[in-house]
């Protein structure tokens, strides 16, 4: 199995970042997400103790402009959830990357990570868009 | 100075430049102020003088109200003003262009008001004899008559009362057919478009379904490679939700082939019909392979959004799924009109009724006074024109706006804002337009297109008006391009200015106090 001794972050083409550390991944929604919802109104994060697979509906993130579904970037476990969005939910436009984070994932199979991309690469994947 | 016969100046001669009026009234000229009907009642007020009723007797067993529920007390005049105020702070389609895309805010004909009006079909009530209403019912047998015919399909359901009703009626539908399949636990996948209005994948929800989502492609049509990727393990397919036209106004040129695939899967093919008006007359969706559509009445046929009570939004249903109807329907037996309140057969069991009765009459007789009135080419035409115009639009805004899809559209026209500078957005873009005087395209839908402006005219708006409309446009783009700051305190012009969307969402407040009590907490 995969293990991140180090902490690293990758990105998902659905503008998720995760941060994964030990078998632990933190998940949030990029700035570039987080400029294009703009003002984000509500932010529905998954209970924990839920199990996904990648790519399954995990979280919901609604700005003034649209509602948008946020998918599972690994497979695995929620062990922790950023309830402060529930009644702050501009955090994800101030701090998208850090405050905003959205759950924590205790992954399954740490490979899952290999089809993810790194920063350059996302930022690449941004400018395409 | 021109004078009349009492010296009184007949012409204007102050400055043309109006100083800044404050006035006393809170009023603007013919902009009347207008507070919350909360302020300009009273609860210790009220508009009618009736005696106290003597002798009454408690039936209620006790659960008699006995605090006043606070409801304000306005005399008439009060009340009449109250709303005739409000409404003129409105935007309305009797007062100009609404080119809401995919709403089709056309016309609503005064001679379908004349009828809807009727005391044969205003003044009657669900529960009356049947024999009594025979000509009602013969005017929704017509009308349902008129809807198979145009649509190409076998069966129709008329009591859904709007279209994402009919969306509901129509996945019940399907749910009903596999159920009598014995596929119901295994059939739970459904298939919609990226480019869908929300409704369709909270309807399948609603109904127990999960939402695949397909993509679309650079034309903005489905991706048939995706649609055919999701297709490879079919066993759990139960239908596609697809509108055609598409919310991006364009045809879906694969229709025929998708129909095939779907069936071939196993599944349904449920047709959001929210578009039919673009086709009507030309086009029969029983012909492209559609399993169940749902027809907003308020759309295609000229009813109002929302004026009389509920809408309409009957939903045709192909032969695979006419057992699967909800009840009632209106049959006829030698001239004699029978409402069927209960099923035999496959369907007995299907999913019953949608609503206490067979629909919403006043929608019904406007409907079929426009088709009766336009005939079936009449409605060809409107479809016809409707797409004209869109077409028209389009050519004349492209030469500032981005279309979002190369060739012509069908009847309406979708633009990102790839032409405006940076900072200024498509929100921008439709608060201008308030200025202007009309009231704001569909803008941030379809979401497969940045900051997108949906505008569908519909066949309503003569060559003059479209060019009105297209000149203040252009100029609002212009700037738009141009970075033109001034644009984000738009509106200036209106009743209220911007107001704070992201506040009004995230603390809303919902419920009216009294401002004293408000100071006192
Ligand atoms: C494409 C589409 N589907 C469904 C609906 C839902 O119809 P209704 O508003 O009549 O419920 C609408 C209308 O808003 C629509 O534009």
């Amino acid at each position: 199995m995969t293990q991140f001794t180090q902490q690293t972050t990758f990105y998902t083409e659905d503008h998720e970042w995760v941060t994964v550390h030990g078998d632990l991944a933190t998940v949030g929604i990029t700035r570039y997400a987080a400029e294009q919802l703009g003002d984000v109104v509500f932010v529905e994060t998954p209970e924990v103790g839920k199990t996904f697979k990648k790519g399954d509906e995990m979280a919901v993130v609604e700005s003034v402009k649209a509602a948008s579904d946020v998918y599972a970037p690994l497979s695995g476990e929620i062990i922790d959830t950023n309830s402060a969005l529930a009644d702050s939910p501009e955090t994800v436009n101030e701090h998208p990357e850090g405050e905003g984070w959205f759950c924590v994932i205790k992954f399954s199979d740490g490979a899952e990570t290999r089809n993810l991309m790194d920063k350059d690469a996302y930022f690449e994947f941004c400018k395409g868009q | 100075m021109s004078m009349n016969s009492q010296g009184r100046p007949t012409s204007p001669s102050a400055p043309s430049a109006p100083p800044a009026i404050e006035t006393v009234s809170g009023s603007r000229g013919l902009q009347q102020r207008e507070d919350l009907i909360f302020e300009t009642g009273s609860t210790t007020k009220t508009g009618v003088d009736l005696p106290t009723p003597k002798g009454g007797m408690d039936r209620l067993g006790g659960v008699t109200r006995k605090k006043s529920v606070g409801l304000p007390g306005l005399s008439e005049p009060e009340a009449v003003r109250h709303y005739v105020r409000l409404s003129q702070q409105n935007y309305a389609i009797d007062l100009g262009l609404f080119p809401l895309g995919s709403c089709t805010m056309k016309h609503n004909p005064r001679l379908n008001e004349k009828v809807a009006r009727m005391p044969g079909f205003a003044d009657i009530h669900p529960l009356q004899p049947q024999s009594t209403v025979q000509g009602a019912l013969e005017l929704i047998d017509q009308l349902a008559t008129w809807l198979k015919t145009l649509t190409g399909m076998p069966a129709v359901a008329m009591s859904p009362k709007a279209g994402a009703h009919g969306e509901f009626c129509g996945m019940m539908a399907i749910r009903g057919a596999l159920m009598a399949r014995g596929e119901i636990e295994t059939r739970t996948r459904v298939l919609v478009p990226a480019s869908a209005h929300g409704t369709n994948p909270a309807t399948a929800v609603q109904c127990g379904f999960t939402v695949d989502e397909i993509k679309a492609d650079a034309r903005g049509r489905v991706d048939m490679e995706d649609l055919k990727s999701k297709l490879v393990d079919s066993s759990d397919i139960a239908g596609i939700m697809l509108t055609n036209p598409n919310t991006c106004g364009l045809f879906e040129t694969d229709i025929r082939e998708i129909a095939d695939l779907i069936h071939e899967a196993g599944g349904y093919f449920y047709c959001d019909g929210a578009n039919f008006n673009a086709i009507v007359g030309r086009v029969r969706p029983g012909d492209l392979g559609v399993d169940a559509m749902h027809i907003n009445l308020h759309k295609t046929f000229s009813t109002p959004h929302g004026g009389g009570g509920p809408g309409a939004g009957p939903t045709v249903l192909s032969e695979a799924l006419a057992d699967f109807a909800p009840v009632p329907f209106v049959v006829e037996e030698d001239g004699v009109y029978h409402l069927v309140e209960q099923r035999s057969g496959e369907g007995s069991d299907a999913f019953g009724r949608l609503c206490a009765f067979h629909g919403q009459m006043g929608m019904f007789t406007r409907a079929l006074t426009y088709m009766l009135s336009h005939g079936a080419d009449g409605l060809k035409q409107a479809a016809e024109d409707a797409v004209l115009n869109a077409n028209y639009l389009q050519s004349r805004l492209k030469k500032v706006m981005t279309p979002a899809f190369d060739g012509y559209c069908m009847h309406e026209a979708l633009f990102s804002d790839a032409f405006t500078a940076e900072g200024i957005e498509t929100l921008d873009i439709a608060k201008a337009m308030i200025d202007e005087g009309y009231h704001p395209m569909t803008m941030y839908f379809p979401l497969v297109v940045h900051g997108a402006m949906l505008i569908e005219p519909t066949e309503t708006e003569s060559k003059a008006e479209l060019d009105r409309f297209c000149e203040s446009l252009l100029s609002i783009a212009e700037k738009a391009k141009a970075g033109d700051e001034s644009l984000k305190g738009a509106p200036y012009l209106a009743p209220k200015r911007r107001l704070d969307e992201t506040q009004a969402a995230r603390k809303p407040e919902l419920r009216w106090s009294e401002p004293d009590k408000i100071a006192a907490e």
